[in-house]
């Protein structure tokens, strides 16, 4: 359901949902604006950006705006912080709320003052008329009610009239974070608060057949043990208390059955051979498409991924009555409330989610699921608010990983090389699983309980987002294509979205292909994408980023090598262009990574900045280092030195350049450079070695595996 | 019954942050559990419970340690510094102004530890190369991807410090 505006079109961002003005914002009497966003902070700086922007809108200093936890039991319904749109969503809804509270305020200030509205400014919160005719947004609140939808008549400024988007402000959280002040949901202490732990099987589907409870009973402090079924919780009064029972239930538990996973060393042949849900995701037909001459066929891979935040999930609960509060770094508030609701069996208005800081979010990990824990074990806790934090193993096991995935790219050439058709087909699970988007929950506790829900096997959106298939459809103009998708109806190992989704592994076998072509034709990869690419701000990045990375007088061979790929993400969002320069024979360093992204409007250029350099680091890390590791029973990557990521040593140089376009919407730039990283790595890596390594990631055994192979 | 599963509290006295106190706890708990529980103490984190991350960093007699993985007996009659006793918003650490200054993190998570780890580089060289800090930080992980914003915000108070 979505509001529109008098003139019947769709109100802008979250406004369609959520239309009502006070929903938004107010005007508090000690001089302050509360604003109330619906997307939550992950560690991407959104609240910084919001600030800037109602900062702007209002005409008011951005310590004035004091920006409200979201939770259930009042902030807007945003759906889920996910897919780089806080700023499309949330951003352009408070924009255009505040733009229109502003001329609202103006009316009344120009009625109270005797003036016409078109004399008046606002000056840090007051509005000032002709002969010093004053008065402000706190005077007028109690005369104004923003409890009326928007109108969508307001027209938020012009760009060249901002003064604080489009500027590096200091990320508000920050002073906190440096000085240990308590901001994440970690450091959240209620009165009488107990801690709780889950005990959990390896394998998915296990069932507990042995449970010896007697020994962690006998522990100072035990307060409880809660059993659903196979889930099995205990209650302590300390968090060292709660190990210790947690470890001395573990030796004493055995569990049969569950899932058995696949071959590690055949991942890419299991893919393949998976019963699936196979669709054409796009397809393109022009007259161009000749009768081909040649063929070339490439197969890429990328494995599992963790998530790998350095906090393990945390969650609090408190029941009260027959409802229960929850306290969560969930990505998504209201989704989590409803799949919490489905599951405890309690109407929705029972169930209020509050929203607190966890630690770095890169998808939907197991924030969701340790909040289903907490609620259950605080039903034992009898009215006690209860905290339930995840082992480290927990969090590199059992919560949702990024899928593994199989691309396999085909075109048909003429005589000169030159691509006539294009057919990219991918294997892999769907890309989501989140809580709350379909009709049966997906919380891993909830396929625990004695009355279990089906575990769910995930699905993919529909394109132009899209799941696996995310950035699968080229960014070239290529005379024809079929894009193919085949979703695995099998999901013994656990996954939903990752950071960037499908486009991660399609981007990277895209580039790589494109990059493989231009070398069969000895042309420069610049030149060759350039040759098949007409969008103009596409074109643009690549330029620049070429041009910033010396291209044309870059220097390779002796174990140094450059790679270049671009992509725009989701085919509608940030377009970024990256060169990579590596350095190496068996193993590889990533030097320096030069990147350039078109973003549309800035809000905040440092924090685009930061995202961008972010997402290309952690990139660089999934493509030389991360692949989860199993044998058929379990998940044997348990702890950071059975999977590592990209220490500081090992972190390439990273340069940003970010092309501006302050009349343009603002797109997000959380995922933009994943996978064009990955492709210029992979490119670069054959610039040095010639060798095309096209499993991901780009370790020694797989260098050598690809030199066997070629 | 069995004596591992009962925690044996004993009274130890510590010195954290420049202050003296004296806890009730079993002396082979890990003294992070100590510093955020009982003394509230939160800005060192739990990030693995191994010494693998880096996130509960402290520093014992100057020297940067796993917090999670060092037991109580281990710290006593110790100087603990924690990230709360680095520096205050009115008197900052030059490590914390320059975090600051560079917006040298994303969620920050990790941050304390690595605040702690520059501290112990720097008290022992005050003009340390890149790859030095990058060496000594290479026992904290960060998995934001704000690695570089950190180094230079490393170097840029070693040598705001040695201007001092």
């Amino acid at each position: 359901m979505s509001a529109t505006t008098q003139q019947g079109k769709a109100l802008p961002g979250s406004l369609a949902a959520n239309p009502l003005l006070a929903q938004w914002l107010r005007f508090k009497p000690e001089g302050t604006v509360e604003v109330s966003p619906g997307k939550v902070e992950i560690g991407q700086g959104i609240l910084t950006a919001l600030t800037q922007i109602v900062a702007d809108e209002l005409d008011v200093e951005p310590a004035r705006v004091k920006l409200k936890v979201a939770s259930t039991a009042g902030s807007p319904n945003e759906g889920v912080t996910s897919g780089s749109l806080s700023v499309q969503q949330c951003g352009i809804a408070l924009r255009h709320a505040c733009a229109e509270a502003r001329a609202m305020f103006l009316a009344a200030a120009a009625e109270r003052l005797g003036v016409e509205a078109g004399t008046l400014a606002v000056e840090d919160g007051t509005i000032v008329g002709p002969e010093n005719a004053r008065t402000s947004y706190w005077e007028l609140a109690g005369f104004v009610s923003l409890d009326v939808p928007a109108s969508g008549k307001a027209a938020p400024k012009p760009a060249a009239a901002r003064r604080h988007t489009g500027h590096s402000a200091a990320r508000v959280d920050i002073p906190d974070k440096v000085f240990g002040r308590p901001r994440y949901i970690h450091d959240l202490k209620l009165p009488r608060m107990l801690h709780g732990r889950v005990l959990r099987p390896q394998a998915r589907g296990a069932a507990l057949v042995a449970l010896n409870e007697e020994a962690a009973r006998t522990v100072a402090g035990f307060v409880a043990l809660a059993r659903d079924g196979n889930f099995v919780g205990v209650l302590a009064e300390t968090e060292a208390a709660a190990e210790r029972c947690l470890a001395l239930l573990r030796s004493g538990a055995e569990w049969r059955g569950g899932e058995e996973f696949p071959d590690e060393a055949k991942l890419t042949d299991w893919l393949k051979s998976q019963p699936v849900e196979t669709k054409t995701v796009d397809s393109r037909e022009t007259a161009r498409a000749g009768s081909p001459a040649g063929r070339m066929r490439r197969q890429y891979s990328r494995p599992f991924i963790a998530h790998g935040s350095i906090a393990p999930s945390c969650a609090l609960a408190r029941w009260s009555g027959s409802g229960v509060h929850v306290w969560t770094h969930s990505q998504g508030i209201y989704n989590l409330r409803a799949e919490l609701a489905a599951v405890l069996k309690l109407p929705l208005e029972e169930v209020v989610v509050e929203h607190a800081e966890g630690a770095g979010c890169y998808g939907h990990n197991g924030a969701d699921d340790v909040a289903l824990d907490a609620a259950l074990l605080a039903r034992a806790a009898d009215g006690r608010p209860v905290r339930v934090l995840w082992t480290r193993e927990d969090e590199l096991t059992r919560a949702p990983f990024g899928a593994a995935m199989a691309v396999e790219i085909e075109a048909e050439l003429d005589g000169e090389g030159e691509i006539l058709r294009w057919r990219h087909e991918l294997w892999s699970n769907g890309h989501a699983a989140r809580p709350g988007r379909g009709s049966n929950p997906v919380l891993l506790a909830a396929s625990e309980l004695a009355e279990p829900f089906p575990r769910v096997v995930s699905t993919n959106p529909p394109l132009p987002a899209g799941g696996a298939e995310r950035n699968a459809v080229p960014i070239y103009d290529l005379p024809a294509w079929d894009i193919v998708s085949h979703r695995l109806l099998v999901m013994p190992v656990r996954v939903s979205a990752l950071r960037s989704l499908g486009a991660f592994a399609n981007v990277f076998a895209i580039e790589s292909f494109i990059d493989e072509l231009a070398a069969e034709r000895g042309e420069d990869p610049v030149a060759f994408r350039l040759r098949h690419l007409g969008n103009p701000r596409a074109r643009a990045v690549l330029e620049a980023a070429a041009g910033r990375a010396g291209w044309g007088s870059r220097r390779g061979g002796e174990g140094t090598g450059y790679g270049v790929a671009l992509a725009r993400y989701k085919n509608m969002g940030a377009y970024c262009a990256v060169v990579a320069e590596v350095e190496g024979e068996e193993d590889i360093r990533v030097r320096r990574l030069v990147l350039a992204v078109d973003v549309g409007e800035v809000i905040n250029p440092d924090g685009v900045k930061n995202q961008i350099e972010g997402g290309a680091i952690q990139a660089t890390s999934w493509t030389l280092k991360e692949a989860v590791r199993f044998d058929r029973t379990r998940i044997t990557s348990d702890n950071w030195e059975d999977y590592p990521i990209l220490k500081f040593s090992e972190v390439p140089a990273v340069e940003v350049e970010i092309l501006s376009r302050p009349e343009e919407p603002p797109m997000g730039a959380g995922e933009a450079a994943q996978g064009p990283v990955a492709g210029a790595i992979a490119n670069a890596v054959f610039d040095a070695l010639g060798v095309r390594v096209r499993s991901l990631p780009i370790t020694r055994d797989n260098i050598i595996a690809a030199m066997e192979l070629s | 019954m069995s004596g591992t599963s009962k925690a044996m509290a004993e009274r130890v006295k510590l010195r954290v942050n420049g202050a003296e106190t004296a806890v009730e706890a079993d002396p082979a708990s890990p003294l992070l559990g100590v510093l955020r529980e009982t003394l509230g103490l939160t800005g060192s984190r739990f990030g693995c419970g191994a010494g693998l991350c880096g996130a509960c960093f402290v520093l014992i007699d100057g020297h940067a340690v796993p917090s999670c993985d060092t037991p109580l007996w281990a710290a006593a009659g110790k100087e603990v510094t924690t990230v709360e006793g680095l520096g205050t918003p009115e008197h900052p650490h030059p490590l914390q102004q320059a975090f600051i200054d560079e917006q040298a993190m994303q969620c920050g998570y990790c941050v304390s530890g690595i605040l702690m780890s520059a501290a112990a580089l720097l008290r022992r060289n005050a003009d340390p190369s890149e790859a030095e800090v990058r060496e000594v930080l290479d026992r904290n992980l960060c998995r934001c991807g704000a690695h570089n914003r950190m180094v230079r915000a490393v170097l840029k108070a070693a040598r705001e410090m040695g201007a001092a």
